[in-house]
């Protein structure tokens, strides 16, 4: 049996969570609360994170807007993910929550904007 | 722009903190409250923290930054919160008048009848941590990078190395390898993180980046463009150990090394800091030295979790309406409170204990050395315990929190300080 530790990443807690592993088979986690033991089998398996970044605004309030994946993405996919992000150019106003990217390389995540941009003139005291 | 020149409630900086005031100012029936703010945006730093990690304690939700400060300035506006935008503080008087000034009506006077410091912070510089070396171009702190890369679209380097295992500096790491550059490594002074943990392995660790725990910056070397730096290894008594120098070639140092509560507007009302930490001394409705003047958030003291400096902001916003309207709570008794064993600060610095007969008053602290094996968090009056809970460990980057509630009245109100103890167990 493989004893692995993992640090949860599901709160700012930041739990130490000792995990037993036999071949592909988890035989026991032992974490702070229920989404830890979550977190482990998800970890271990499929690793995903919440992917954050910026992408280009024409005639925005910034030149950049923030943009998140709706849910946690793939691990490994996450080099792809902002090589996609990187050719993406979008017209203000945006809106928060607007979709910038559907089903993002065919995953079940989107890539929404973080913010409103209203464009350059709209911005007044 | 504002024709009113009275109100009820002023908030100095609209970052999570002074919105929170705003909107409990509003919900507690103060009539006039404005937030003034020197950016073109309310929003504050959460507009530059595009990661996620905001709204996990308050919202249930996994937000990033700029969409959890919209969230609240929504509702604030929906409460009729004013904002007066690009408009500089300069002077607050004990009198609670505020001095300020923007390109639209140069200098305003206005009055409150209660004012809430939300500032925030500023980041420690490299004149602060005395690095010695040349001044070339390259060296910057961790929160002016995520400016530039995150608002303005810079770039500020290619090679980096980051020192301090502050958060932002972590995330500041994840942002650049992000967009391209290459981390070096991070160089941790102390010989633990200062930041989250999950931040090291969402950060560092998903990315092979290299953290040095006991390492600083010993010299840094270029003229006109930072072309290394030489890093060192340090002793207990953060002394260079010699020989253990290194020569890392990069050409952007980013220091994530602390950050102070920014307070030089409440210098000049006369509010009284905590010269540790460098906040004002509040209450447990965040109400500084000077009547009528409350203080919310890092201008306080530097939180680990925007959540909770909008929680603070809540408190203090109510407070500050209650005051404005002569119907905050007359104090008959002040408890004081502090840090017994391996506790280094304890907030707030005393409290009213009519209040717990309203609501919970939450004791926040942090431990001035990590603990890694369970502690006993305990609050005693004298030899008496007033209440205790578990935690597995105890960490200076995150803070502690324990609850005092009104079951614990009758046991406190005969005693004129509250000591925090942590107690390994």
């Amino acid at each position: 049996m493989e004893k692995i530790n993992l640090i949860c990443v599901s709160c700012p807690k930041g739990c130490t969570l000792d995990v037993r592993r036999e071949g592909d088979t988890i035989v026991s986690v032992e974490a702070g609360c229920k989404r830890g033991v979550t977190y482990a089998h998800q970890e271990l398996f499929d690793p995903r994170r919440m992917v954050a970044s910026t992408v280009k605004v024409v005639d925005g309030l910034h030149p950049l807007v923030p943009v998140a994946t709706s849910d946690p993405f793939p691990k490994p996919q996450i080099p792809q993910l902002l090589q996609a992000l990187r050719e993406v150019q979008v017209q203000a106003p945006v809106k928060i929550g607007q979709v910038i990217i559907p089903s993002v390389l065919g995953t079940d995540v989107d890539v929404i904007a973080s913010r409103d941009m209203p464009e350059e003139q709209a911005a007044s005291i | 722009m504002t024709q009113r020149r009275k109100y009820d409630v002023i908030i100095i900086g609209s970052g999570p903190g002074g919105v929170a005031a705003a909107m409990a100012a509003k919900q507690t029936g103060a009539e006039h409250v404005i937030i003034i703010e020197r950016d073109i945006e309310a929003g504050g730093i959460l507009l530059q923290c595009i990661h996620n990690g905001f709204g996990l304690e308050n919202l249930g939700e996994d937000l990033p930054g700029p969409t959890y400060a919209q969230k609240y300035i929504e509702q604030a506006r929906e409460l009729g919160v004013e904002f007066m935008l690009e408009t500089m503080v300069l002077d607050v008087t004990p009198e609670r008048k505020v001095f300020a000034t923007n390109k639209y009506e140069g200098v305003i006077e206005l009055e409150a009848g209660a004012i809430v410091l939300s500032m925030g912070c500023r980041e420690r510089t490299r004149a602060q941590i005395q690095l010695p070396g040349s001044r070339p171009a390259g060296v910057y702190t961790a929160g002016t990078a995520q400016r530039w890369v995150n608002i303005e679209g810079y770039m500020p380097g290619k090679n980096f190395v980051i020192l301090g295992s502050g958060d932002i500096g972590m995330i500041m790491a994840r942002r650049l390898t992000f967009e391209g550059a290459n981390v070096e490594r991070v160089l941790e002074i102390m010989p633990y993180l200062s930041g989250l943990s999950r931040n090291y392995v969402q950060c560092l660790l998903d990315f092979d980046i290299p953290l040095q725990l006991q390492h600083t910056v010993n010299r840094i070397i270029g003229n006109d463009r930072v072309e290394a730096i030489e890093s060192v290894r340090v002793d207990e008594q953060f002394k260079p150990i010699p020989g253990s120098q290194e020569i890392i070639p990069c050409d952007t140092l980013l220091l994530s090394v602390g950050l102070i509560p920014e307070n030089e507007l409440s210098k000049k009302a006369g509010v009284r800091l905590d010269t540790r930490i460098g906040g004002p001394i509040v209450d447990d409705e965040y109400q500084t030295s000077v009547s009528g003047i409350f203080a919310a958030g890092n201008v306080v003291h530097v939180y680990d979790l925007a959540d909770w400096v909008t929680q603070a902001g809540f408190r203090a916003g109510a407070a500050a309406a209650k005051y404005a309207m002569g119907k905050l709570t007359k104090k008959n008794r002040t408890i004081t409170t502090s840090g017994g064993s391996h506790v280094r600060y304890v907030i707030p610095y005393s409290i009213n204990p009519d209040n717990l007969k309203e609501h919970e008053i939450p004791l926040q602290l942090r431990v001035s050395q990590p603990i890694e094996s369970p502690v006993r968090v305990v609050v005693r009056a004298g030899e008496k315990e007033i209440t205790r809970k578990n935690e597995m460990y105890a960490r200076p980057g995150e803070m502690i929190s324990i609850i005092l509630q009104e079951k614990h009245y009758d046991s406190i109100m005969h005693t004129d300080e509250l000591v925090v103890d942590i107690i390994e167990r």
